[in-house]
């Protein structure tokens, strides 16, 4: 009898280039790498759009036209829409087709898949913003769930997103949190009035975005039935069964010749033969069922590593570093208002950044080091300080021609009303 | 155990990696005999040392060095000058000493019971296989530096080649100190691969209070950076990329130092490269040094830098980071193949290396993230995982021959 909700997330950063010391106060050009490796932009949203997201997203087209019951959930990152944009701007109307069978709902996130809810309340309010803009322009839809940038969470981001208007806030079904409850019922943000969380059941996900693949696992392969017949075991002790991944997943992480596709195109079928089954979407699944008791969750969390955590930005100084050096140069930038300076601060602040700056397990071989464009940690933060140099220099520059009465247009800030 | 130099009379890493390999065998109890080519005051109460020349006498330190090195000025004025040959060797050529060394080892073999014959780098594989021939005993030839990474890959002896390729041959395991290596002997001398290990160096960690080398302290007072190099200063080494470093690093940070501790045939050239450059004010010259007077230098570094062309492994990178001191290395070296929290660059990538040069200045928390990780690193890469490996092989060795 439960629900399968399925909730993809789409991103992909601006990855810096190998930007040197050489070349602070010489070029603009953090993110321009055209080596055709993984430091080029391009060549990964095409790469990635080629093997990922458009033969997904024609087996989920197919899947709902075959099945008017399938549903699925999508957040896209505002960086993802704008590469796509520019690289790849079939993938943008092979989601618009998705969008437009009405059975498929986007969630909202910050533009930059940034790290702003734990570091500048106002920034995380204008990020949101933002990607609202995107996708009501892009798509003209206007999301009533959020997600926040790598499920990252705690009482005080559920208390901000009903604030920011939003009925339902995805998170990482913890253990340590919940203890002896099920991620398979909805929750009530503790401190909040009506809005509602999803928790990921992590097993039951891991199962299919990093097990599917693997020949040595037991369960290996994983079949449609098999796992249907694990969502069925939730019949009678559970509501909702969340899978929550990232897309890539499909054909990227997990390889064509692994069979996920099949996997994916068989799974509406597998799962809807027992009868009571279905899926939904996550704001049909805060219609249809109620919260059962409440979360309370004052430490953060986030679905990154084993540690669900934010160890996978902030546990070394040198993450620490980039990020209070990104943050305290926002505070003079949000005061001279430079679009250009503007964006590409903003572009530095995706988790990627700080993610690539990682040493725990970089030995072991570790999803950091799959993940990562940098040869090592200290590469990646190499590069992004000396990029950091460079807009400290630019800063100056627009400050002094301030000072010199050379008159700077005002940003229009955005209105929640208005998007 | 074969070895021609060790501590305090050596002139490079060869001498210091059979010390600490062969105390740390000491340790895990193996009955060790340590061979060298002459009479030297040296006494370890955990092993017993033997001379095969009772009867040498040296008249000063630099005498021994000279005579007991296999790398450095002795050889290096033979190989451009005199061209070593081994069907004629001079008396007090390199390869004379070497053959003279062999011709001993017979006679040690028999008199010390042994069921394992390990001979460090061609210096010792002739007396190996000597000693071999007598005992029947298995010989582990352990490679430190082929010929091929002490010629920067060309100009090779061809002899030093023949002598390595024999001993490689003869050896019933090879050793080599980094995968890097393994593959030179692999690809170069057609070893069987089987037939050869690897076994990475360690380091010992020696825990003492050391205080600034007092000259260099006032570098300090002025809130200058200093930026190290340590080794012989010869072509496999990279002293000229240290040189082109150091230009482009003081671009950028022009309160910065270049100090340089070692000696070798390179250095009249780096003097007078340094100078031409205009570089001469940055630059102090030290000398070799070596245990307390080279940690006092480390104590003073903000960052050592080993631009090495050709490594086979290289000791000195770790004993930087038990200094504290952040280390960029070249990923032409072995150590490369251990250490993960350093900086590497291509040792021609002279760029990259500003970059990774000036930013450990600019930033403090680079800085300290490299000095706190890379020690805790280095104390984990040390002489006694060495001797478990090398165990396991003997092990193995005198199973099979038996």
């Amino acid at each position: 009898m439960p629900s399968v909700c399925l909730y993809f997330q789409v991103h992909q950063p601006m990855r810096v280039r190998k930007y040197r010391v050489f070349d602070v106060g010489n070029s603009r050009e953090y993110f321009n790498d055209r080596s055709g490796t993984s430091l080029d932009n391009k060549f990964i949203i095409e790469k990635v759009a080629k093997k990922s997201y458009l033969p997904a997203n024609k087996v989920l087209l197919e899947n709902i036209r075959r099945n008017p019951d399938f549903k699925v959930s999508f957040s896209i990152s505002g960086l993802a829409l704008e590469q796509f944009e520019e690289f790849a701007p079939e993938v943008i109307s092979s989601f618009k087709e998705l969008v437009d069978t009405g059975n498929v709902e986007l969630l909202s996130e910050t533009y930059y898949h940034s790290l702003a809810s734990i570091y500048s309340k106002d920034e995380f309010l204008e990020q949101v913003k933002l990607h609202r803009k995107k996708l009501r322009d892009l798509f003209g839809v206007t999301p009533t769930v959020f997600r926040n940038t790598e499920l990252v969470y705690n009482n005080e981001i559920a208390k901000l997103a009903e604030e920011m208007g939003y009925r339902g806030i995805l998170a990482e079904g913890v253990d340590r949190i919940l203890g002896w409850r099920s991620p398979t019922f909805v929750y009530k943000p503790s401190g909040t009035k009506n809005i509602k969380a999803l928790l990921k059941h992590y097993k039951l996900s891991d199962d299919i975005a990093f097990r599917f693949g693997q020949k040595e696992w037991n369960e290996w392969p994983l079949t449609g039935d098999k796992f249907a017949e694990w969502i069925s075991n939730y019949n009678g002790n559970g509501q909702v069964v969340n899978l929550f991944m990232d897309y890539e997943t499909f054909g990227e992480h997990q390889w064509e010749d692994t069979g996920i596709f099949e996997f994916l195109r068989y799974l509406p079928e597998a799962i809807l033969r027992n009868a009571g089954n279905d899926f939904l979407t996550v704001s049909e699944v805060l219609d249809k069922y109620d919260s059962v008791d409440t979360i309370d969750v004052p430490e953060y969390i986030s679905w990154a590593d084993t540690e669900r955590d934010l160890s996978a930005w902030l546990s070394n100084d040198l993450q620490r570093e980039a990020l209070d050096s990104i943050y305290t140069l926002g505070k003079e930038i949000s005061h001279v208002e430079d679009p250009d300076l503007l964006r590409d601060w903003r572009r530095l602040q995706t988790s990627d950044h700080f993610y690539y700056m990682c040493t725990k397990y970089w030995n072991d071989g570790d999803v950091h080091k799959y993940f990562s464009p940098y040869e090592t940690p200290h590469e990646a933060f190499i590069a992004y300080m000396n990029v950091l140099h460079d807009m400290r220099l630019r800063l100056g520059e627009i400050k002094k021609n301030e000072i010199v009465g050379i008159p700077i247009r005002k940003l229009k800030p955005l209105r929640f009303s208005e998007v | 155990m074969f070895g021609w130099e060790f501590p305090p009379f050596n002139s490079g890493g060869l001498g210091v990696a059979c010390e600490g390999m062969a105390r740390a065998l000491s340790i895990k109890g193996v009955d060790l005999s340590f061979v060298l080519p002459y009479k030297l005051p040296i006494k370890k109460n955990w092993c017993s040392i033997i001379f095969a020349d009772e009867t040498t006498s040296f008249k000063n330190m630099d005498d021994i060095v000279n005579m007991t090195s296999g790398y450095e000025r002795g050889l290096k004025k033979d190989h451009l000058y005199h061209p070593v040959s081994k069907s004629t060797p001079k008396q007090n050529s390199i390869m004379g000493r070497v053959f003279k060394y062999a011709r001993s080892a017979p006679s040690i073999a028999k008199g010390i019971e042994h069921s394992i014959i390990h001979s460090h780098d061609w210096l010792t594989y002739p007396a190996g296989i000597m000693a071999k021939s007598v005992s029947k005993k298995p010989l582990v030839a352990h490679i430190h530096a082929t010929e091929f990474d002490r010629c920067g890959g060309e100009n090779i002896n061809k002899d030093i080649f023949e002598i390595e390729k024999e001993g490689f041959s003869k050896a019933d395991m090879v050793v080599a100190v980094s995968g890097k290596t393994r593959k030179t002997v692999l690809e170069k001398y057609k070893i069987d691969p089987d037939k050869v290990r690897v076994v990475h160096n360690g380091v010992d960690f020696v825990d003492e209070k050391v205080d600034i080398h007092h000259d260099l302290e006032i570098l300090k007072k002025y809130g200058a950076s200093v930026v190290l190099f340590v080794g012989r200063i010869t072509l496999q080494k990279g002293p000229d990329y240290f040189v082109a470093l150091a230009q482009q690093v003081l671009k950028f940070e022009p309160k910065t130092f270049f100090v340089v501790s070692g000696s070798g045939d390179m250095e009249g050239s780096m003097i007078s490269e340094v100078s031409r450059r205009g570089l001469t004010d940055h630059f102090i010259f030290c000398g070799f040094l070596r245990g307390l007077e080279l940690r006092r230098v480390f104590k003073v570094a903000d960052v050592f830098v080993m631009p090495s062309v050709s490594e086979p492994f290289g000791i000195v990178p770790l004993e930087a980071m038990l200094s504290d001191i952040p280390v960029l290395i070249s990923k032409e070296s072995g150590v490369s193949e251990v250490v993960s929290e350093v900086l590497k660059s291509h040792f021609w990538d002279v760029d990259d290396m500003t970059d990774k040069v000036v930013n450990i200045l600019r930033h403090k928390k680079l800085k300290e993230h490299l000095s706190i990780n890379g020690k805790r690193e280095a104390q984990n890469i040390n002489w006694g995982k060495a001797a478990d490996s090398l165990l396991s092989i003997y092990n193995d060795l005198i199973l099979t021959s038996s």
